[in-house]
This record gives C-alpha cells, structure tokens and sequence, in this order.
C-alpha cells in the first residue's frame, strides 16, 4: 500500500540517502568496528553500499515512470552570499542515476570481496588491525562519489571530487609503511603523494572554472549555468571548459597528468578495482558529460578533448604491452580506456562514452578483482612454500625479493585456479573487444563515431584498440598457460568462495551487459537523452563491426605466436622484446616519462624549494636579516644600554647618591664628640639665634 | 621704690654667670649648681615681672619651677653618685661613652 503510494509521487525524496547509507555504514565502523569481528564490520560496510544501490534502483523507477524528467531534491541550503545561492541539493537525472547505479552496484560487489581480500591481505602484511580502517575509508568514499555524481551543482561537484581524492589518498597510501611483502617502505606513502599532488594540479583547473562560471554565467547551479550558456561569448566558454579540461586529465588520468594511476596500484586491489578502475577515475568523464551544454558550443574545446582522450588511449595502450606487474598491466589497460571514454564524450558521443563507461566498470572492475585474486594465489603459495622449505619459515624474513605481482613469476594457473581463470578470460574478451561482449558493443559505438566523425581519433583508437587485445592477450597466455615459472605459481590455491563469488556476477555482467545499449535499441542511449537532450546516436554497421572484431583477433592471434605457441621460460627475456627490440625498451619504461617530469617539473621545482630554503631563507633571512641586522643591532643596542646607560648613568647615580650620604655623614659626625659641654654650648647658640631671629626679623 | 632695670639687669648677670658656669666647667656638681642659678635667674625675672604688673601668674610660676628644680636636684644627684661609682670621677668630659 504504502509502495505503491511511493510509486505513484516517486522515490524521490530517498535520494540522500545514498550519500546517507555509506556514512551510517562508515560512523558504525569507526565507533564500533574495533570491538566487532571482522566479518560484522566487513558486511555492515557491504550493506551500507548495497542499501544505497536499492535507493538507487528505486530512483531509476521512479525515474522512468516521469519519463526521465529531471528531479532536484533539496535537504538544506548551504550558503547564501551576495548573489550566489546554493542548497544541498541532489539532482535525480538519467545521467546521475546512471552513474548511481554503477557506483553502488560495483561497490556493493568489490565490498563483498574485500572482505575476503582484506581478511587475507591483513595477515599477509602482518597488521589485521587495519581492516576496519579499510572499510571505513571505502564507505567514505561510496559516499563521496554519490556526493559527486548527484550534486545538483558544480561546487557541490566539487565537495565529492575533493572528498574521492581524499579517500584515493588515504587507500593508495592505506600499506603506508609496508611494501608488497610487508617490509618497511614508504613507497606506498610515495605514491599516494604523487596521486594527490597530480589531482591537484587537475583540481585547481576544476576551481578557476569554477570561479569563471560563476563569473561569468552567474550561478553554480546546473540549470541555471545552463541557460545562461547562450548569452555568453564563445572564447569565455572555451577558456571555461579548457580549465575543466585540466580537471578532466587530473581526475580521469588523461596526458599530461596520467602518471599517478599506474602508481596508485599500490592500494590494495580491492582499492584499484572500485577508484582506480570502476568509479573515480570516470569522474572525469561525467563531469564533460556532465557539463555537455557547455562543452557543445565550442567545438574547438570538443577538438581538443577529443584528441587528448585518443592519444592517450594509444600512448597507455603502448606502455601496456611491455609491463611485468600483472596490476600495472591493468592500470595502463585502465588509462587507455579512459581515453576512449574521453574522446567518445569529447566528440559528443555522451551516450557511446557513458556505455562505455559503464561497460568498463563491470569488466575492469572484474579484471582487478580476478588480478587480486591470482596475486592472493601466488601469496598462498609462496607462504606454502616458504613454510615447506623452512618448516616454521616465515615469509618476511626471506632474501629473496618476490614479487607476487610479477607475471614473470606466474604461469600455468589455468587449473590451479579454475574459477578465476574463466571470470579473468570474460573480463579478457570483454575488454579485448570480442562480440558479443560488453566491451565489443560499446566500444564498437566508439569507433563507429569517430569513423563518421573524427578520422584521427578513429585511426588512433583503432591502433588502441588493437594494442589492447594483445596486450590482454599476452597477460593471459603469461599468467594462465605454459608451466609454473616460479615454485611459488605452482602451490597457487584458488580463492574461497567469498571472493569468487563477487567475481562471478561481475563476469555475468561482463557477458550480457552489451544488452543496455544495444544497436538498434540503444535503451541506455535513450534513457540519457532525457537528461543530454537529442544525442548523436550512431547506426550500427556490420563493417564496422567485422574489422573492429577482426583486429581484436589478429592481436590476440599475435599475443599467441609470441607467448602461447612456445613455452615462455623463467629467466629468457619478453619474447615481444625479441620482436621490438628498443622500443619494447622504450615501452617497458613508460617513455621515461616519470624521468622526464621529474627533470623538467619536480626537480626545477625542487631547485626552487631548496633555493628558496637554503639561499631566501637560510641565508638571506636567517643569517643575513636575522643574525646580522635583527641579532647583531639588538646586541649593540643591549650593549649599549648596559655599558653607559646602565653602568655609566644609572649606577653613576645610584652609587653617587651613596657616596654622597656617607660624606655628609663623615662631616656630620663630627658633631657627636660625646662631650656634654659642647652639646650645650650648641643648645645656647640654637637658642642665641633663635631669639636674635625672633628679636631682629 | 627699686627700678624694674635693677632687677632684671641682676637676672641677666646671674643667668649669664650660670650659663657660663655649665660651659666652662668639668665638674658635674659645679654644672649642676650653675643650672641651678640659672634656673633662679629666669625666676627672678619672673616675680619681677610679676609685681611690676601686679598678677599673680609669675609667682606661681616660680613655685612649679622651684618644684621641677628640686626633683631634677634629686634624680641628677642620683646620676651623680651612680657615675661616680663606675667611673670614680664626676669629670663630665670623661663622660662621652654614648659618643658612639
């Protein structure tokens, strides 16, 4: 009764609560979550995640019984200053609820298998206190991203940007002073730095636009800023959505700013998979959807966007054909699909972009996860090895550097660890582009539009795409076929079933998940015109369609000859090195392009900080201003004033007054003689002159 | 009838005798009678003054001071014969142990 009274006005007015659930699960966590077991802390946090993908799922019902109509709920207003008024409010759109459901719906499934994950990675670094710590900063960044995919503003945006990066931060650096094996390091910590700093630079982009839309179109609020787009001159708009750029290839690690993301796989792999695959990087991506009346009127900007997201599809594409870390494989993978998105959305393809967005999430999300498994694997092996070799051998204490991410380090897991195999090969086909998984139908939408649009991004993403199956290829054929190339690959013990579990709906997903948007229906496609307006929706075309696949099969055949065909053995080099010689090389070391960075920005702006330390401030302020003008004037002041102020003048008078008294006294004493008759020869002559006063005033 | 100047020019001469006696002298009795006459000159003057107008105020006057006279007689004697015992000299110069 009551539900069907909700159906009819909507579920509206649950909206905050995806934002709420996740802070409920994360105040539980952090007050109770020390006294509890960690199963009770680990399916709080899941169904905190999980309750908000059910408001989310209630949303979109309501949703499509108004048609799609925009919904704006407001909690509270937030500041009222001069002539900017902004509310907490959150916009249910098909565009946000979209995003919704695939943040909740993979969260609520990486949730399930952290809690497996975690129970592992805690005792294999030795620490089994952090795992509340881990579900706490995952719930607080559900509810960030809900924050920032349903603010009904761009500071409200904002508030959700900061706060993911927060929790990138926090959950990159989450191993802060232990490395892979639980030895002390702080590479961990490094590289949350290097991620926060990179997204800094992207924010303070994100800022300036903000500032020049609220200068120039008069308001943060969508709506507004939308209307007003008409009655403002184009170079404006440009240099709006040029800053937001920035913001864009901070967030979604686009070049120039990408070299955080391959660093950022320090996080545990659960951390990878939700931020730095599925959710928070495609924050980018919504915000130019997002922002999609802006960015349509000037193509200059769209140009721009366009170009930045193929070239780095290509460019991560490259690099991840020469990477050993089964995780960085996954990172560049991740980095080169971003670039797809990006140039999808750049070229006005919202729908081809958020299909792809979505698709991605399901498939990366699943290859991550599937990653972490087989690494959890290799961990039990290596353990069960050590244990073997040393009876009691406890892993910390050995020489020998392993490195359980290492795919040099694999081989043969196909039977070891059958599940995993067979989700990590749908996540494969998926992303390699193979009909009729997810990856091929979105993808395909991608390329059909920048054929019919853009010809360099076609020809570049093309390249991408192909690098793309080769490269998962490879991976494959290194991590599951052949022989074990290290002992500890061969004792590799499948996953329990808490982890597998998750794996296996996010691999159904990976399969069927091309029905969302289906050639000819294009449901997904629709549902975000409501929100977009008309969207360039492109026809499928079997040409198309046949030379995409093709391609994706000629690089796998080709992953093959190289790594499936001859047995790769345990110390011989990568047989693409063979083949490529120096720019495998040059792949291999990511174009030097961390050296590069480091020489051209981090390095000069060292030089500046210590020059600023050692020359500024050291030696100018310190030594010079400080010690030589400050200290040494106040010492010859203070000298001053103690040698002939204090000594001269004001003992002078002191002891003066002394001396003085003490001769008058020596005179004085004379006149105490003792002898009677004097003293009265003094009383007669006081009074003799008394009374000659008296007598002769 | 005497002249009042006769009087008081006596006085004079007597306190003068007096006043000089205490400065001149070292012998504490001698010192003590010469108080003692200047003690009787301003006296003098006093009931010479007294008659020459015809009160009353002078002459009662001098009995107060005959009176102090007498006492101060008593406790100075008394001093007298006390130092004289420690010191075995009434030589007022040698009395000047309270110089210092």
């Amino acid at each position: 009764m009551l539900f069907s009274e909700a159906m009819s006005t909507g579920f509206f007015n649950l909206a905050p609560l995806v934002v709420l659930f996740p802070g409920i699960g994360l105040l539980f966590n952090m007050v109770f979550g020390g006294r509890l077991p960690e199963k009770v802390v680990g399916w709080v946090a899941s169904l905190a995640v999980g309750a908000a993908f059910v408001i989310s799922i209630l949303l979109a019902v309501s949703l499509s019984a108004i048609h799609g109509h925009a919904e704006i709920v407001s909690v509270t207003e937030w500041m009222s200053i001069g002539s900017l008024h902004l509310d907490w409010a959150f916009r249910v759109d098909t565009l946000s609820v979209a995003m919704m459901l695939m943040v909740s719906g993979v969260g609520t499934l990486i949730h399930i298998y952290a809690i497996g994950y975690m129970h592992e990675d805690v005792r294999f670094k030795g620490d089994p206190t952090r795992f509340q710590r881990f579900f706490v900063f995952m719930n607080l960044f559900i509810a960030m991203m809900m924050i920032l995919v349903s603010g009904d503003n761009y500071l409200m945006l904002f508030v959700g940007w900061e706060g993911v990066g927060l929790c990138s931060f926090l959950l990159i650096g989450f191993w802060y002073d232990l490395d892979i094996l639980g030895r002390p390091s702080l590479e961990n910590a490094k590289a949350a730095n290097k991620a926060f700093i990179a997204n800094r630079i992207g924010d303070f982009g994100f800022l300036i636009a903000s500032f020049l839309i609220f200068t120039y179109l008069g308001s943060l609020q969508f709506d507004l800023v939308f209307a007003e787009v008409e009655h403002v001159a184009q170079p404006v708009i440009l240099t709006i959505t040029l800053f937001m750029l920035l913001g864009v290839v901070g967030k979604s690690a686009q070049i120039p700013l990408f070299v955080w993301l391959p660093d950022a796989m320090a996080g545990p792999t659960p951390v990878s998979a939700l931020i730095h695959a599925a959710t928070m990087v495609t924050a980018g991506v919504y915000l130019v959807a997002r922002s999609a009346p802006l960015y349509g009127t000037v193509p200059a900007a769209q140009e721009i966007v366009a170009l930045i997201g193929a070239v780095t599809a290509l460019f991560a594409a490259t690099i991840a054909v020469a990477q050993y870390d089964i995780k960085r494989v996954l990172a560049y993978s991740t980095i080169s699909q971003l670039g797809f998105m990006v140039a999808a959305v750049g070229m006005g393809a919202y729908a081809a972009g958020m299909f792809h967005l979505v698709m991605h999430a399901f498939f990366k999300a699943l290859l991550f996860l599937s990653a972490g498994s087989v690494i959890l694997g290799i961990e039990r092996g290596y353990h069960a090895m050590s244990h073997g070799k040393k009876g009691h051998g406890f892993h910390h204490t050995d020489d020998e550097v392993f490195n359980p991410n290492d795919m040099r380090n694999m081989g043969g897991l196909k039977d070891r660890m059958p599940v995993t195999f067979w989700v990590y090969l749908a996540g494969t086909l998926a992303l390699a582009g193979i009909p009729p998984f997810a990856g091929f139908w979105s993808k395909d939408e991608i390329l059909l539009d920048a054929s019919l649009h853009y010809p360099v991004v076609y020809w570049l993403l093309t390249a991408a795409a192909f690098m793309t199956a080769f490269y998962m290829g490879r991976q494959v054929w290194l991590v599951f076929f052949g022989k074990s190339r290290h002992e500890a690959a061969e004792k590799a013990e499948e996953s329990p079933r808490i982890i597998t579990a998750p794996l296996v709906i996010l691999a159904g997903l990976s399969v069927l998940g091309g029905v969302l948007n289906l050639p000819h229906f294009h449901t997904l496609g629709h549902w975000l015109e409501y929100t977009l307006g008309e969207l360039r929706i492109s026809e499928f075309s079997w040409l198309m369609a046949g030379q995409a696949t093709l391609i994706a099969l000629f690089a796998i055949f080709l992953a093959w000859l190289l790594y499936g065909r001859r047995e790769q053995a345990a110390n011989e080099p990568d047989a693409l090195k063979k083949l490529l010689g120096p720019a495998f090389v040059v792949f291999e070391h990511m174009y030097w392009i961390d050296e590069g960075y480091a020489a051209v920005f981090i390095n000069r702006y060292k030089d500046l900080a210590r020059f600023l330390a050692e020359v500024i401030d050291g030696r100018f302020w310190h030594d010079w201003l400080h010690d030589s003008v400050l200290a040494a004037g106040f010492g010859k002041l203070a000298r001053f004033l103690a040698d002939p102020v204090d000594l001269g003048l004001i003992d002078g008078i002191a002891n003066g007054l002394a001396d003085l008294t003490q001769w008058v006294a020596s005179r004085l004493r004379r006149f105490q003689n003792g002898f009677v008759r004097s003293y009265a020869l003094s009383v007669l002559l006081g009074v003799v002159l008394i009374l000659g006063y008296l007598l002769f005033r | 009838m005497v002249p009042i100047e006769y009087y008081l020019i006596l006085s004079v001469v007597l306190f003068a005798m007096g006043a000089a006696g205490v400065l001149a002298r070292r012998n504490a009795l001698i010192i003590f009678m010469s108080i003692e006459l200047m003690l009787n000159a301003a006296n003098l003057a006093f009931v010479t003054f007294a008659r020459q107008y015809g009160q009353l105020d002078g002459q009662v006057f001098v009995f107060f001071v005959i009176a102090a006279a007498a006492a101060e007689v008593a406790v100075g004697l008394a001093l007298i014969v006390m130092i004289f015992r420690s010191k075995h000299s009434i030589d007022v110069d040698q009395m000047s142990s309270l110089r210092e």
